[in-house]
């Protein structure tokens, strides 16, 4: 009896693990089959007006990588803070309130964005986008940049202050080092987890048919049009939508394993 | 030098601090309008975006996914027109009200939905995971269910309105785009999610703990039931509570399956809508009275995320460690 309890839940468990492999599967395929059949080198060629996806590839890209340039450096300083010179309940504080930041809804922060900056500037505005973004990517940032520096031995920055550096010195040319790998590959993860983003950029870039690098009108995005063009009746508009899903979700997961890869590589 | 880092370090550290406060102020600022015409009454009042009149007959206008500028236009204006009207025909004086009790009691349907159906799944993958698989497969098989979490949510909901929801739809009836299909799908979306934090917490057990249940002659179930669950539940929780925040606050995947339109569901397998579908489809065209209560529904939706997400990480996760 206990032997056989014991294998019918083995089986449910394993059982189980096949159903979350089986939507996986189900989710690539269909995109893979979906996508491929839309897919055309032309998409790469042509802005949305006539067809194609260039200026919602580039303007994704240039959000998230402005979102990078501003949040990277705050998100590593702030962790920086945390793990070096935070000492007692202020830092501990911080640290809570980075996670909690990490998963508040990411609607609310384009609400909050759209009241402080497109309200104000009186319009939508790819600026307004990126700052959404980087406000995602601040504390995912910091959580990286906290957890990798706790890794590092206290030894090295002892050698460091016993060499006459000073603290600042020590951060930046031993601790820093020596975290390096894991820090890059948490940035490459934050970074592929907001350039999926579609709900902080509805109202604060919105997105645009035409091609654009005028940061203060809306902005072309590949997310936001994605959800434009999938609920449009027809069947062309679904179709580029499919399109426009396969490559970004390419991106996002290429991005990952590569990620990963670096990590595996370096243990 | 060091001066400056320091400095530096410390204020980008603060930034964080300010920008949690300034959400709340923001959003409380933003929604002060809404919130001095309706109080808490807007937590009870299922009418979104509906003419109520201040005399005489009730007049229905229907509800539609997109709001008319004219209706949502600035409390004031509404209120200098209808008095103007009120001279004229008393008949047609109306104002327009807003509640959010239809997208609350969507938000928290859909998360209800999606929490039962993935939480014995997750489980189930997170035994598997830490217990029952080979070192190699479960890392393989982690990786890919760990892949899943990385997918755009955008993605999830289109897959879910064109392939899940008309499967659903034929099982158990009803329309495509409903309470149901949109929780089943958010179900999808947070399941690798709760799965990966539930391994973690699993695998926290000590080994020797589990080595002493074998060794007494404990078959894997019951180590897994008698040593693992007591060992982590705290965890465990912690991580379900957990993805239950990140189901409350979650947009794009509910707003393809939801129908986005504010009424009661009467059944599990009507279409409503939750509060960041509301906030999605009619942000950009609100104003006035109208865009005030979409920020009273984010206030509302930050402060019970922010909440729910405290209670998972400092409550359960910690004690967990």
């Amino acid at each position: 009896m206990r032997l056989l309890v014991n294998k019918i839940f083995l089986a449910l468990s394993i059982f189980s693990a096949m159903i979350g492999l089986a939507f996986l599967g189900w989710i690539l395929i269909t995109l893979f089959i979906k996508g491929l059949s839309s897919f055309h080198f032309s998409l790469f060629l042509n802005d949305l007006v006539n067809g194609g996806l260039r200026n919602l590839i580039i303007g994704q890209l240039i959000l998230t990588s402005l979102a990078s340039v501003i949040g990277i450096p705050l998100g590593m300083a702030a962790g920086i803070y945390i793990q070096e010179y935070g000492q007692g309940k202020y830092a501990e504080i911080i640290r809570d309130l980075s996670d909690i930041m990490m998963s508040a809804p990411s609607i609310v922060i384009g609400a909050f964005v759209y009241a402080v900056i497109v309200i104000p500037t009186g319009g939508t505005s790819g600026f307004a986008g990126a700052i959404a973004l980087a406000i995602m990517m601040i504390p995912v940032v910091i959580n990286t940049t906290d957890s990798m520096l706790s890794l590092v031995p206290r030894e090295l920055r002892e050698a460091g202050i016993a060499l006459g550096a000073s603290k600042y010195r020590v951060i930046l040319d031993i601790v820093i080092k020596a975290a390096k790998v894991g820090i890059m590959t948490g940035i490459l993860l934050a970074f592929a987890r907001i350039i999926g983003e579609t709900a902080p950029l509805l109202f604060t870039s919105e997105t645009s048919n035409y091609f654009s690098l005028d940061l203060t009108e809306s902005f072309p995005s590949l997310t936001v049009s994605i959800y434009d063009l999938a609920n449009e009746p027809e069947e062309s508009s679904r179709d580029l939508a499919w399109a426009a899903s396969f490559i970004l979700t390419s991106m996002v997961l290429l991005i990952n394993i590569a990620g990963r890869f670096i990590t595996r590589n370096k243990k | 030098m060091e001066k400056i880092f320091q400095k530096l370090s410390l204020s980008s550290a603060s930034l964080v601090f300010i920008i949690l406060i300034g959400i709340f102020i923001t959003l409380l600022n933003s929604s002060k309008l809404a919130i001095s015409e309706y109080g808490f009454d807007f937590l009870t009042n299922a009418d979104w975006n509906k003419e109520v009149p201040i005399n005489g007959m009730e007049k229905d206008i229907p509800t539609t996914m997109k709001m008319t500028d004219d209706a949502t236009s600035n409390g004031d204006i509404v209120d200098e027109d209808d008095e103007m009207i009120m001279d004229e025909d008393e008949v047609s004086a109306t104002k327009t009200v807003f509640g959010g009790l239809v997208p609350i009691v969507g938000t928290l349907l859909t998360t209800l939905i999606a929490i039962v159906f993935s939480l014995p799944i997750a489980m189930g993958i997170a035994v598997f995971l830490a217990e029952i698989a080979p070192k190699n497969i479960s890392n393989v098989v982690g990786m890919a269910i760990e892949l899943l979490a990385a997918i755009p949510s955008i993605i999830f909901g289109m897959w879910g309105l064109y392939y899940f929801a008309p499967i659903v739809a034929d099982l158990v009836g009803g329309y495509q785009v409903s309470l149901l299909t949109a929780g089943l799908v958010l179900g999808v979306m947070i399941l690798p999610f709760m799965a990966a934090i539930t391994r973690d917490s699993m695998n926290t057990t000590p080994a020797v703990l589990k080595e002493s249940a074998y060794a007494l002659g404990a078959t894997k179930f019951e180590v897994i039931k008698d040593v693992i669950f007591p060992y982590s539940k705290v965890g465990i929780i912690g991580s379900i509570i957990l993805a239950l925040g990140r189901a409350l606050g979650e947009t794009m995947a509910v707003a393809f399956l939801i129908g986005s339109i504010f009424v009661l569901p009467s059944a599990i397998n009507d279409p409503t809508i939750s509060i960041p579908v509301a906030m999605a489809n009619n942000f950009g065209e609100a104003s006035g009275l109208g865009e005030s209560a979409l920020f009273y529904l984010a206030l509302i939706l930050f402060v019970i995320s922010f909440g729910v997400i405290s209670l998972a990480k400092f409550y359960f996760l910690k004690k967990a460690n």
